[in-house]
């Protein structure tokens, strides 16, 4: 709630940019409000779109926690995806509970892959975690397209997507939260992420692995001091890094379409960098923030038939605008301004001696 | 390698091609860190000047007056980064992921609000593309850069300012101005980047034709340590993988065809091997990132 004042403004100054092309800013706030809301399958796309974004947001909040960037969430779900779709075709045989739980596996053991090798060369051989990751993406990415164009290639479609894999390997045919909303690509792992996120808050809060791992990101050298190896922990903190970034890949492999579509992600690793900051790394900050970030991303991809001069990359601009006001409200909090949402007035913060709130 | 001959005058050339749009990049991606503003945004900045830059030759006729104007605006852009980041204090990977989001947003808006088309602009005339004379010139934006860090009394500013930015106080200068200059000038750089991809690697602009390379030069900026020749190398070393997998692609060797997919990732495994290998530990200026 910290950055609510910040993300009301942002939102506010993207809305006025929309003015420039001559459209109603309120207009455009009921587009993206009904696209996102309008109907059960719409609900049901934000929702779906909500169980990535929760994934990679964590995914770069762990990261930051111990004070690595993490721009590699976007090839991390990747090479998961197309691993686990590699691994159904390979072994259509296996039957069900045995099935289900090895693509799983094998998901979140190339998610962890992806986070290892940056992970490993950061503590051991000082590569910056910032290259290696984004070196990675473009392999991913280059690895996944290599398997669709030259080995997996759907015979009966003309896009370049995977066959579909068995329904073994799916969750589809339990799946209760997909019942709900009919047609929609919402599932299972909605659940999931919810439960990751509650996970990791208490992994944070209660636990001494996570406070050991906040305490190398604040301050490595504090933490050897107190016997916290920070080696140990860049590894750790990259590994679940990736493991998380993999829940993005089974939502929509496991979950929903059972197959690998090139750019079936509209680059979630990048938003959910956005996410992350938003919520400053809170893990129950990311499901808020998630869920608004979807909202805009589905809401936005109705703005090319509904208006003349906007499109959908009007939802950059708001993720942008976001962005800056929350950034703002970080120097506001920080200098001394606050605003209560309660109390409706503009507050002056008492300064201590040094300046510091 | 067969047919594929590495010391060919043309493969140099079309290394040197592929690396200007790199070379002004990750120059101005140094200014920035130098002064201590992490520095996210290129690949933005780099957006906004391939736009302008094919926007403005497309109005004006002339590729080079469109050049110009990429700097212009991307120095112009670099304000609105320097006010969130220097003024206000935001942070800078907040700052500098919004502006890329910012930047893809704002360009397919622009285009249908001038051109009323879904994201490229009108292609400039073949004679009218710039040739190898923005290659010089990124070379002396180098030896520039090169001189004005290490020679001059504002390059010591700008290394004061990511050293130890209390000192620059200290002596009675404004960190603040010195990183508002910096990061002006990292604009303009890092939009010719973006220009000569427009006017000289192609003839238009293009969605998202910068592809990522606002990331490499970040990537080639800390292979080369954060200093302005080094950084060159890097950058080099990028474009002769770029320029290989370009030449590779369908060529068989020995019977064999690699996969082009192979190639392509060729330059980024290779990149994390150097830098494990050969390069070690970053030396990134000790202020950078931090308030």
């Amino acid at each position: 709630m910290k950055s609510f004042f910040g993300f009301l403004f942002g939102l506010f100054c993207a809305l006025m940019i929309v003015l420039l092309a001559g459209e109603s800013p309120l207009y455009i706030l009921e587009i993206l409000v009904r696209s996102s809301f309008g109907s059960k399958y719409d609900f049901g796309l934000t929702l779906f779109y909500m169980t990535s974004l929760i994934f990679t947001g964590l995914s770069v909040s762990t990261a930051f926690k111990s004070g690595l960037f993490n721009i590699g969430a976007e090839g991390q779900l990747n090479f998961s995806a197309i691993c686990m779709v590699v691994f159904a075709t390979s072994y259509p045989g296996i039957t069900f509970p045995g099935s289900l739980l090895m693509i799983l596996l094998v998901g979140i053991l190339s998610g962890a892959i992806w986070g290892a090798i940056p992970g490993l060369l950061k503590a051991y051989r000082g590569s910056h975690e910032v290259i290696v990751t984004m070196m990675l993406n473009f392999v991913s990415a280059g690895i996944s397209s290599y398997f669709i164009s030259q080995k997996l290639q759907n015979p009966d479609s003309q896009n370049p997507e995977s066959p579909i894999i068995g329904d073994a390997f799916r969750t589809n045919f339990f799946d209760f939260l997909n019942k709900l909303f009919p047609e929609s690509p919402v599932n299972l792992f909605f659940v999931v992420a919810i439960l990751a996120a509650v996970a990791m808050y208490f992994f944070f809060t209660k636990t001494a692995l996570g406070y050991e791992m906040i305490a190398v990101g604040e301050n490595p050298s504090a933490a050897e001091r107190a016997s916290i190896s920070s080696k140990k922990f860049v590894v750790i903190s990259l590994v679940l890094s990736g493991v998380l970034a993999s829940g993005a890949g089974m939502n929509e492999v496991v979950g929903y379409s059972g197959q690998y579509k090139i750019g079936f992600s509209p680059e979630f690793g990048f938003m959910g960098i956005a996410v992350a900051l938003m919520s400053n790394n809170h893990p129950l900050g990311i499901i808020a923030n998630a869920f608004i970030m979807s909202v805009f991303h589905k809401g936005a991809s109705d703005l090319d038939i509904e208006t003349e001069t906007i499109t959908k990359d009007f939802s950059k601009i708001i993720q942008a605008m976001v962005l800056f006001g929350v950034g703002l409200q970080y120097y506001l909090n920080k200098y001394g301004v606050t605003f209560s949402f309660f109390n409706g007035f503009f507050k002056k913060k008492k300064l201590n001696s040094s300046g510091r709130v | 390698m067969g047919e594929i001959d590495i010391f060919s005058l043309s493969f140099i050339l079309s290394v040197l091609r592929v690396s200007t749009p790199l070379i002004f990049a990750a120059q101005a991606g140094l200014l920035s860190e130098k002064s201590g503003v992490v520095q996210i945004g290129l690949e933005g900045f780099m957006l906004a000047g391939a736009f302008s830059g094919a926007v403005f030759a497309h109005l004006t006729h002339s590729s080079y007056l469109g050049f110009l104007m990429a700097f212009v605006c991307g120095a112009c852009a670099s304000f609105l980064f320097s006010l969130l980041v220097v003024r206000l204090k935001t942070d800078a990977i907040v700052a500098g992921t919004g502006f890329n989001f910012l930047m893809v947003g704002l360009i397919p808006f622009l285009t249908k609000f001038i051109f009323n088309s879904t994201g490229s602009t009108p292609p400039i005339p073949i004679e009218l593309r710039l040739s190898y004379e923005v290659t010089v010139f990124a070379f002396a934006v180098v030896l520039g850069i090169y001189f004005l860090i290490s020679k001059t009394r504002w390059g010591y500013w700008i290394q004061f300012a990511g050293e130890y930015p209390d000192g620059l106080t200290a002596c009675g200068v404004s960190v603040d101005k010195v990183r508002w200059v910096s990061v002006f000038l990292c604009g303009g750089l890092a939009a010719l980047g973006g220009a000569s991809l427009s006017l000289f690697l192609s003839s238009a602009y293009s969605p998202l034709m910068t592809g990522g390379r606002g990331f490499i030069a970040l990537s080639a900026l800390i292979l080369g340590k954060w200093k302005p020749l080094p950084t060159l190398m890097g950058c080099l070393v990028f474009g002769v993988f770029d320029a290989l997998q370009i030449r590779l692609q369908g060529v068989p060797i020995n019977g064999f065809t690699i996969p082009v997919q192979w190639i392509q990732i060729l330059p980024y495994v290779l990149t994390i091997v150097l830098l494990a290998g050969f390069f070690g530990r970053s030396q990134a200026p000790a202020y950078l990132g931090k308030r």
